[in-house]
């Protein structure tokens, strides 16, 4: 099979002595540090281990499905592992993924700037996000908390004495992280950008995350003061969602949903950017009708924040507004298709070479496009009624987060990884790694939309023996997912030390950091760039090489 | 194609003034860091305005539907005190507006005193707060805490009991309010300190322009809460 990636010769080949990694020394220099490359480093791995317990919970509540009884967990208990499953994976997890990590590392880069425009506040951020995953550890060690992710009142506020202050704390804290590095992102891509860096000259990398950031700002502070006035109820009994004092629970759903709802454009737009990047590189391509896809990433930005009751039709909103919320959630597959198209015509033609970051996308394209579709089952009233609170609607958010989310972040892992480290990741391994990635995960969860269809409701620790099969088959392939992710944690460990060095280029993309020696310097730049390309211009970076090969020659 | 152009950049050098100390080398210029910075705090307060949404929002809701309540509640409230701390708070934004001159005008005691009678307004307004507050506790107008309806009974029973609901968004949106104000308080005398030593006035005003944005906010929140708790339906009272 053909390939791009072209590495320095090994015998002579070094990591470059001065870098970002080896600039200072020491514990202190990493906790104190304002390079946006550290902290994302820093980042990096408190995700990692937020990921792997929130697998621990998912495994839990697994094994306890693999047969119809409960005989594993108690009720109260099973309740506890989903929501906690829940909160680590969603605001610990998926919400500062790719934004946080791959984000923090590379918009500065990719723009031509030196560091975000706050270095202090994203160390900040950092913190906070640490703190917040404190408040959950402390409200897990002392006994957990049962309301599912979505502290629905007044479930939350009056039936419930588990620990629900302290993770509503955690998620308060976690989400000022959140909206600081949306706010950092947002001035860092207005003001910052190189001379010559115009805006439609960014990656689109760049574009998704800026309109993340946009939903981070925007959203955030809004699930904010629902929890705030959860807290408030639970704590000194004001009444804003209680109906004894002329409260609406439902306005807490409203409020909750205004911000939860755009946070899974939060979660997943930064994942499109990634693979934006990686079908152009590996297809050596431009991305086919860059401004549209730019576009629509603002597009879905603006219409998720117009969708929010879509989670709320079974709860009592008017028929009307149901009927305009099914409609504009309709319109939000527009932008989303948008992107698929544009990824496939990328392909059309283009010279396709499979190496593990690319597989990684087509795992992401053929998963979302079936979790995006079955979104719109869920959006049809008639059809929402059947399938809303079922496996279904389980598996359709985990086709969207899980099988698009998380292979864009690890297709965006791999593919940095050389730069982020100076050394490549096990090609071969890498590759089963993303295969077996894909298998796991439609084991799991496609299972589970027939689970929903027949009417296997969700939350239920125990259920009719007549869905066991389809039980232990989801129970099976999620064995395989959890080899799947493993793996890479493993190889990629290894490949710190013993990994090929991978040079500056290795895939011979165009981007400004592939321009860098890796691991970059603290500063990334010596001299600020004078950028005269479009993005994804193959035969810039042609014409760059040739040019270097005669003045060396 | 990446060019660097070292012509062109040491010129840039050339015409740039002396080097303040609080300049950041990540930042090409000052006048970058000084745009970054206060489109951040511009940014910051939408966030806020976000964060009291989801509490106007509340209000809007339960207004409407419970208006003979609110109208009620409201005339509970001590329009005196109410009017009172609109202007001691309108006096500190004015204080804080002459702080943000002084910096500019790079007048060391003048920033100094100003911020300080910043302060002082601003801890006035807690003050008078803190008695509306006990006022309130003394009624028994505090939901949860302390409730009872029986200033209420004209309403009937059941409209009688959503003065909660009003009581609930009056403690949520001037307690958040006041928290912010808080916050601002603990800001102003780190801020005085650093004054003090001269270290906005001599051309590094960033942090007392982009402080001064958020005090002004923070006043801007009150003149939306006066009305709408204090001043609803006069005629009916």
């Amino acid at each position: 099979m053909s390939t791009i990636v072209s590495l320095p010769d090994q015998s002579t080949a070094a990591l470059p002595k001065r870098n970002y990694l080896n600039a200072e020394h020491g514990l202190l220099s990493w906790l104190l540090t304002g390079d946006h490359k550290r902290i994302a480093m820093l980042y990096l791995i408190s995700i990692t281990g937020f990921f792997f317990l929130g697998g621990a919970f998912a495994g839990l509540v697994r094994l306890e499905l693999l047969t119809p009884a409960g005989d594993l967990l108690a009720a109260d208990t099973y309740n506890k592992m989903f929501t906690m499953h829940g909160i680590v994976m969603i605001f610990l997890f998926l919400v500062p993924s790719v934004p946080a990590t791959l984000g923090n590392f590379l918009i500065p880069i990719m723009i031509g700037a030196r560091d975000l425009a706050f270095p202090k506040i994203n160390l900040l951020s950092w913190y906070l996000y640490l703190i917040g995953g404190t408040f959950t550890l402390t409200a897990l060690v002392l006994g957990g908390v049962d309301t599912g992710w979505t502290f629905t009142t007044p479930l939350s506020t009056h039936y419930l004495n588990t620990h629900v202050i302290t993770t509503g704390l955690a998620i308060f804290v976690a989400g000022f992280s959140s909206i600081f590095t949306g706010l950092n992102f947002i001035v860092t891509i207005h003001r910052m950008r190189a001379p010559g860096m115009t805006w439609f000259r960014m990656p689109l990398f760049v574009w998704s995350n800026y309109a993340a950031s946009i939903l981070m700002v925007l959203g955030t502070p809004v699930l904010a003061i629902a929890i705030v006035l959860v807290v408030l109820e639970r704590t000194i009994g004001l009444g804003v969602f209680d109906p004894a004092k002329g409260g609406d629970p439902l306005l807490f759903q409203h409020l909750f949903w205004f911000y939860s709802h755009p946070a899974v454009y939060i979660m997943i737009l930064p994942g499109m950017g990634v693979i934006s990047e990686v079908m152009a590189n590996f297809s050596r391509k431009r991305v086919f009708g860059y401004t549209a896809v730019a576009f629509s990433s603002v597009a879905i930005a603006v219409f998720g924040f117009f969708v929010w009751a879509h989670h709320m039709f079974i709860m009592g909103v008017s028929n009307y507004s149901a009927l305009v919320f099914s409609l504009l959630t309709m319109l939000v597959a527009v932008p989303s298709a948008i992107k698929i198209f544009n990824w496939s015509a990328t392909l059309y033609k283009g010279s396709i070479t499979f190496e593990t970051p690319m597989l990684y996308a087509f795992g992401f394209i053929g998963l979302f496009t079936i979790g995006g579709l079955t979104g719109v089952f869920l959006g049809s009233l008639g059809m929402d009624i059947h399938l809303t609170e079922t496996y279904f609607i389980v598996a359709h958010f985990h086709f969207v987060m899980v099988g698009g989310m998380l292979m864009a972040f690890l297709a965006g892992i791999h593919f940095w990884w050389p730069k982020m480290t100076g050394r490549m990741y096990p090609e071969s391994l890498s590759k089963l790694a993303a295969v077996t990635t894909f298998i796991g995960f439609i084991l799991t969860f496609f299972p589970q939309f027939i689970l929903g269809y027949l009417g296997m409701p969700r939350r239920y620790h125990a259920y009719p023996a007549d869905y066991q099969v389809l039980n232990v088959l989801s129970t099976a392939g999620a064995t395989v997912l959890g080899v799947g992710y493993l793996l890479p944690i493993l190889y990629l460990a290894w490949s710190l030390k013993y990994g090929e060095i991978a040079g500056p280029n290795p895939w011979q993309a165009t981007g400004l950091e592939w321009q860098l020696q890796s691991p970059p310097l603290t500063e990334n730049f010596t001299e600020i760039p004078y950028v005269d390309y479009e993005a994804y211009d193959f035969e810039w970076l042609a014409h760059k090489q040739k040019q270097e090969v005669t003045t060396v020659g | 194609m990446v060019v660097t152009q070292p012509g062109e950049l040491q010129e840039e050098h050339e015409h740039e003034h002396v080097h303040l100390p609080q300049h950041r080398h990540h930042f090409e210029t000052e006048e970058q860091q000084r745009e970054a910075a206060s489109f951040g705090m511009w940014l910051f307060l939408l966030t806020e305005i976000m964060f009291f949404g989801g509490l106007f929002m509340a209000y809007l809701l339960y207004r409407n539907w419970y208006n003979p309540a609110f109208v009620a509640a409201s005339h509970t409230l001590s329009i005196k005190l109410g009017a009172l701390n609109t202007a001691i708070l309108i006096t500190s934004g004015f204080c804080m507006a002459m702080a943000v001159w002084a910096a500019e005008t790079r007048k060391r005691k003048a920033l100094v005193n100003f911020l300080g009678l910043t302060n002082f307004f601003g801890i006035a307004f807690l003050v008078v707060k803190y008695f509306e507050y006990a006022e309130k506790w003394h009624d028994s107008h505090i939901p949860g805490l302390k409730f009872s309806i029986a200033d209420f009974g004209k309403l009937g029973v059941d409209m009688a009991q959503k003065t909660q609901v009003y009581y609930s968004l009056y403690f949520a949106m001037t307690g958040m309010h006041a928290l912010h104000m808080i916050i601002g308080i603990v800001l102003i005398f780190w801020y005085m300190v650093r004054a003090n030593r001269g270290e906005f006035t001599e051309g590094y005003v960033a942090p007392i322009e982009n402080f001064g944005l958020y005090w002004h906010f923070v006043d801007i929140v009150w003149i939306f809460l006066f009305p709408l708790l204090y001043l609803i339906d006069l005629g009916a009272k």
